[in-house]
């Protein structure tokens, strides 16, 4: 592909070997129980072949350069080249391939998500011969899976350590993101709890700002949420970033929010992988629970034909171990087609997760008991979508009301109950086998009777719907049937 | 102050009736159900009393058990918090599955915060029953 090579040259003569004849490109490989197995989304350039474009990628993530190399004849190479052994066209998407790769286990350190995202997606998305690459999904086998602790509680200590069963647990995010005042931000923590939720949060981006330090913001949140747990008998939590530019200053937060005896600490993405792992240690030995916000993914997950697909993320995530991971609300402002979004809590919350072309996942993932990981739905949701949140999110989520809690015409604390009284008012009619879905609304309407903060709430929200295209869509869609 | 533990402690209380399909729909589920009361509702107490032993194995029509318990812990407890639970065995969960308050003192537990200064700001919170 790269060169000239018309004519078939020795494997080992010097020189441009295509990729698929160096032994990338195996169409009868039969993938082992053991390999890590990748699928590409791959656009290879006009004129260049799908199958060759395909094997460079299996070449340059494992063990090519674009030269024959003789070196490689002092190793057993068959066995540390990737082979892409499954090149299909995308229905319906000219120019678009599925490929296939299959790595052996021998390509990765245990335990160490640095090392299989420097193999998998290191040099080669910037690959000239490719127009564009999208990593779809992975397949981690129980081999690699149980080098890795994952969470470090997960969904069920979780729920222990909150006392909390049954639900969907309830946050908000302390808004305006930037300019309170540690007192301020304080007061905000204190009345959405009172009223309510179950957690509240830190922005991504509040982190130590002028405006108010985080050893400051640490101490009111701290005095919000203890007041709070006094008046509801319940347990309560802030989640305290500790997002900072050093993994030093990371460890002094994190110890300080121990210190004062909170029950959660979050990070953000943007401190990568390593970072995210460390603290995912910390986190487990000093039994914090551990929320992880998405900072900066929708840079490389959003578009179809190019980047890493959020369910490859979700899964490195889980691996790494968080306790929480922002994971879509299908229905709220933020990018989110529910087939997908699907696929993403399945991969959190499933311990196997089948494969399902419908929901994009393209293989089967067994997760050997690895625990779970919460699913966090946030941006633009609140109460009168409480159906919807609970059909498409289940019961094992945090709803995040920001602007649903702290922006009601009754004041933070009654948001915080018109969001708490509707999650359980519909709770109760799905146990009671009500179509909760159907009637929704007229569910929430009869618990706004006895609930004059409910009812605000549907009002002042009740038009409000972000209903835009999808770009990240699943290829194959059932097509409806006509009854 | 209202202790709001438990699944539906922001809803008017339960009606038997009420209770009785919450209890059909976990039978349904395949759950075990017990019952468990306390005098004490700080939200560390992990451990309420249990009231009998844990209900295995009843099917959605068989509710007029675990109905049966709650009305017979909550006569025999009146100023005891009094909740149900509802347990998944299946490996994955091993844990509670819903838990919802059922029975209330006529009065009910508050709880106030302690507060001790430790240093640089830092204070100590401890919750306290006011009675």
């Amino acid at each position: 592909m790269l060169s000239t090579a018309d004519t078939k040259k020795d494997r080992w003569a010097s020189g441009v070997t295509p990729y698929a004849e160096m032994g990338y490109f195996d169409p009868d490989y039969v993938p082992k129980p053991t390999d890590v197995l990748a699928a590409f989304r791959i656009t290879p350039q006009p004129g260049v072949d799908a199958v060759e474009a395909a094997a460079a990628v299996a070449g340059e993530s494992s063990t090519a350069t674009w030269t024959v190399v003789w070196t490689d004849r002092l190793t057993d190479y068959r066995h540390y080249q990737a082979k892409a052994y499954d090149v299909a066209p995308v229905p319906g998407r000219e120019g678009e391939y599925i490929a296939k790769i299959a790595y052996d286990l021998d390509l990765f350190e245990e335990g160490s998500i640095a090392n299989m995202t420097s193999s998998i997606i290191g040099n080669v998305f910037g690959f000239k011969a490719l127009q564009a690459l999208r990593l779809e999904d992975l397949r981690i086998p129980p081999h690699y899976v149980k080098t890795f602790q994952g969470p470090p509680h997960g969904i069920v200590m979780e729920r222990e350590y909150l006392d909390k069963f049954g639900r969907p647990l309830l946050g908000a995010t302390v808004k305006p993101k930037l300019g309170l005042s540690a007192k301020n931000y304080g007061r905000v923590v204190y009345e959405a709890l009172r009223g309510g939720l179950d957690f509240t949060k830190d922005d991504e981006n509040i982190n130590s700002q002028p405006f108010m330090r985080w050893r400051d913001r640490f101490l009111y949140a701290t005095e919000g949420v203890n007041r709070a747990s006094a008046a509801s008998a319940e347990v309560k939590g802030h989640y305290m970033n500790v997002t900072a530019a050093t993994m030093e200053e990371m460890y002094e937060r994190a110890e300080f929010a121990r210190e004062i005896g909170s029950v959660i600490i979050m990070m953000d993405l943007t401190v990568g992988y390593t970072a995210m792992q460390s603290m995912s240690r910390w986190a487990r030995r000093n039994g914090m629970i551990l929320h992880l916000h998405r900072a900066g993914h929708g840079t490389y997950t959003r578009q179809k034909s190019h980047g890493v697909s959020f369910r490859v993320i979700a899964k490195w995530c889980r691996l790494l171990g968080v306790d929480h991971l922002h994971a879509g609300t299908v229905v709220g402002k933020l990018e989110g087609d529910p087939a997908m979004i699907a696929g993403y809590y399945d991969t959190l919350r499933l311990d196997h997760v089948p494969e399902n072309p419908e929901h994009g996942i393209y293989f089967d993932q067994d997760w050997a008991s690895l625990p779970a990981v919460m699913p966090v739905a946030s941006g633009g949701i609140h109460a009168g979508q409480m159906h919807q949140l609970l059909r498409y999110l289940g019961e094992d989520v945090v709803l995040q009301f920001g602007g649903g809690t702290i922006g009601h015409p009754m004041g933070i604390a009654a948001g915080a109950t018109a969001n708490r009284v509707a999650v359980e008012a519909m709770i109760q009619a799905r146990n009671e086998g009500r179509d909760y879905f159907d009637e929704g609304p007229d569910i929430l309407e009869r618990a706004a009777r006895g609930c004059p903060e409910l009812d605000a709430a549907l009002q002042v929200w009740k038009d409000v719907t972000f209903d835009f295209q999808s770009t990240d869509t699943p290829d194959y869609v059932v097509t409806p049937t006509i009854a | 102050m209202r202790v709001t533990q438990g699944a539906f402690s922001f809803l008017p209380d339960f009606t038997d009736e009420q209770i009785a399909a919450q209890i059909r729909y976990a039978l349904d589920k395949g759950w075990s159900m017990s019952v468990e009361h306390t005098d004490d509702a700080h939200p560390r107490n992990s451990y309420w009393e249990m009231w009998a032993q844990p209900s295995f194995e009843l099917l959605p029509e068989d509710y007029e058990v675990v109905l049966g318990e709650v009305r017979a812990c909550r006569q025999a407890h009146p100023e005891h918090y009094v909740k149900l639970i509802a347990y998944d065995a299946r490996r994955g969960r091993q844990t509670t599955a819903l838990s919802f308050i059922v029975g209330r003192p006529a009065v009910e537990q508050a709880f106030r915060v302690e507060r001790a200064d430790v240093q640089d700001r830092v204070v100590r919170y401890r919750l306290a029953p006011t009675r």
